[in-house]
């Protein structure tokens, strides 16, 4: 038995898969810009993209804040070093926390029910059914959730690095005791606008990512319910993934000289 | 013009890996004709249909429609082929998010970019035309039984009044008197429309009613093709198995896999 055979074979499948999400990928682009566009689409993928997706965010970065403030005020109380807490919170949440969990929570809410109902879609032909009806599906299913995700997730990552920052005051100045307009001069101080910023470019990669492994995966959904459920999965390790990996290569282009 | 078959499929070969589904196939559609296509399941019917509707490319062959090729267009060429065509789906595929109406205006107002309340005019006259009132506009899919679903994508596929109309397994799922009644309700549709219809199905009553010449299809090429009151009498062993239902002929039925 050729040992190296199942490894070739790993390769050529990997290197498929990126070939065709490469195309994939391309093609929806192209169809963001092009007419017809559908703002009525456009706008309801927003409205369950950015609002519905509220209470999870919020929830994750308040929490974030909160155990960051905590988690840094028994480490640094050894060095004496209490006064770095507003600043560690602010430049942790805005530069990475914000960011990643909010990614990473709406690849769970939201990559997961593009794959199921473009999935579902898929499966029940209604994808074919949208092409003989003279409709792109392209231009129906995948351009809108783009556009959206990549509309919404800075607005939602804003938020998130507001309660989280919030987060972080609660427990500084009601648990640990700092005086209050200290700790916000402090935070305020320690904001940058670089910081920020690199934080809302990763979030806008962040909805790309999450719409893309979203449609991608529903769309090449195949066999029924398993196919659908495999490809909600998928959806969500792949896009968490990328995620992670988009993160750090865009770290590396803000900060790394 | 007139005397250049609607569709023309010629050379059609298509195979998914080392299954091979279509080969060579063969078979034209003349204007204004109903052709039935038989044959037993996973013989390549579906796959022939989509091929022609442009939703999987063939690996080799010709497809014509009214003289012209379509098989390599560009996509803005595609779209104007694909403007002539209705199909039914045999699971009806209407779009769950969607309520009746706006299921069977989707065309219209996507495809065509006609305004809300004419397409809506239209879409309640063309439900009146498969039997469905007013009423039924209001609801969504998931409401519906299998039958009044067939028929709400049957008005849908011809909202545009489309000059070819694909019927994928009709009465598949059907009992047989909703059966009798969407192959009635086709027959009149495309009579009214002055439609070329192409439709796969493995019912043969269905097929009897509604064609004007049957096909039959196997291991992916047409095997047999004539007018409809020949088909008992074709003295083609396949065709004659099929008819009649029977397990033991030509036809060997993969039982286990492979």
């Amino acid at each position: 038995m050729n040992v190296l055979a199942p490894l070739g074979r790993v390769t050529l499948i990997f290197l498929a898969a990126t070939g065709r999400i490469v195309l994939f990928t391309a093609s929806s682009l192209s169809h963001c810009v092009r007419p017809p566009i559908y703002p009525r689409l456009i706008g309801r993928q927003m409205i369950d993209i950015g609002y519905y997706s509220l209470p999870v965010v919020g929830l994750t970065a308040v929490f974030t804040g909160m155990v960051l403030a905590l988690q840094s005020y028994t480490g640094f109380s050894r060095f004496a070093a209490e006064s770095a807490i507003p600043n560690v919170v602010v430049v942790s949440i805005t530069r990475e926390l914000g960011p990643v969990l909010t990614g990473l929570m709406v690849a769970g809410r939201i990559g997961a029910s593009m794959a199921a109902e473009i999935g579902t879609m898929r499966v029940t032909e209604q994808i074919d059914a949208l092409s003989t009806l003279s409709t792109n599906p392209f231009k129906y299913l995948v351009a809108p959730r783009l556009i959206a995700a990549f509309a919404m997730l800075p607005l939602l990552v804003v938020v998130a690095d507001i309660i989280g920052i919030m987060g972080g005051y609660m427990v500084g100045v009601h648990k640990l005791g700092f005086n209050a307009s200290i700790y916000l001069d402090n935070s305020w101080d320690a904001m940058e606008v670089l910081d920020v910023v690199s934080g809302l470019v990763k979030a806008a990669a962040n909805g790309l990512i999450i719409a893309l492994m979203g449609c991608y995966h529903g769309y090449h959904s195949r066999g029924g319910a398993q196919g659908v459920g495999a490809a909600t999965t998928n959806a969500v390790v792949s896009a968490s993934i990328l995620i992670l990996t988009a993160n750090y290569v865009i770290t590396e282009l803000f900060f790394a000289i | 013009m007139t005397d250049k078959p609607k569709i023309k499929i010629s050379g059609l070969s298509k195979r998914f890996g080392s299954n091979v589904v279509l080969s060579q196939l063969d078979l034209e559609v003349g204007r204004g004709e109903s052709v039935v296509v038989i044959g037993g399941s996973g013989v390549g019917k579906s796959v022939m249909i989509k091929c022609v509707l442009g939703l999987i490319h063939p690996d080799s062959g010709s497809i014509e429609i009214d003289g012209a090729e379509t098989i390599g267009l560009s996509e803005r060429d595609r779209d104007a082929i694909g403007r002539k065509f209705g199909m039914l789906f045999q699971g009806a595929a209407l779009f769950d998010s969607l309520n009746v109406w706006e299921n069977v205006a989707f065309g219209l107002i996507q495809g065509r970019g006609l305004d809300r309340p004419s397409a809506r005019t239209i879409a309640h006259e063309k439900l009146g035309a498969v039997g469905l009132g007013a009423d039924v506009g209001r609801l969504y899919p998931a409401e519906l039984s299998g039958g009044m679903k067939k028929r709400v994508a049957l008005a849908r596929a011809i909202a545009a009044e489309p000059e070819i109309i694909f019927f994928d397994e009709p009465t598949t799922g059907l009992d047989p008197i909703m059966g009798d009644v969407i192959d009635r309700l086709i027959v009149d549709c495309v009579r009214q429309l002055g439609a070329t219809a192409l439709s796969i199905t493995h019912d043969m009553a269905s097929a009897r009613k509604i064609a004007d010449r049957i096909a039959m299809i196997h291991e992916g090429r047409i095997i047999w093709a004539g007018p409809t009151g020949d088909v008992d009498a074709s003295g083609n062993p396949y065709v004659e198995q099929f008819i009649h239902g029977n397990a033991e002929g030509p036809i060997q039925m993969q039982v286990r896999a492979l």
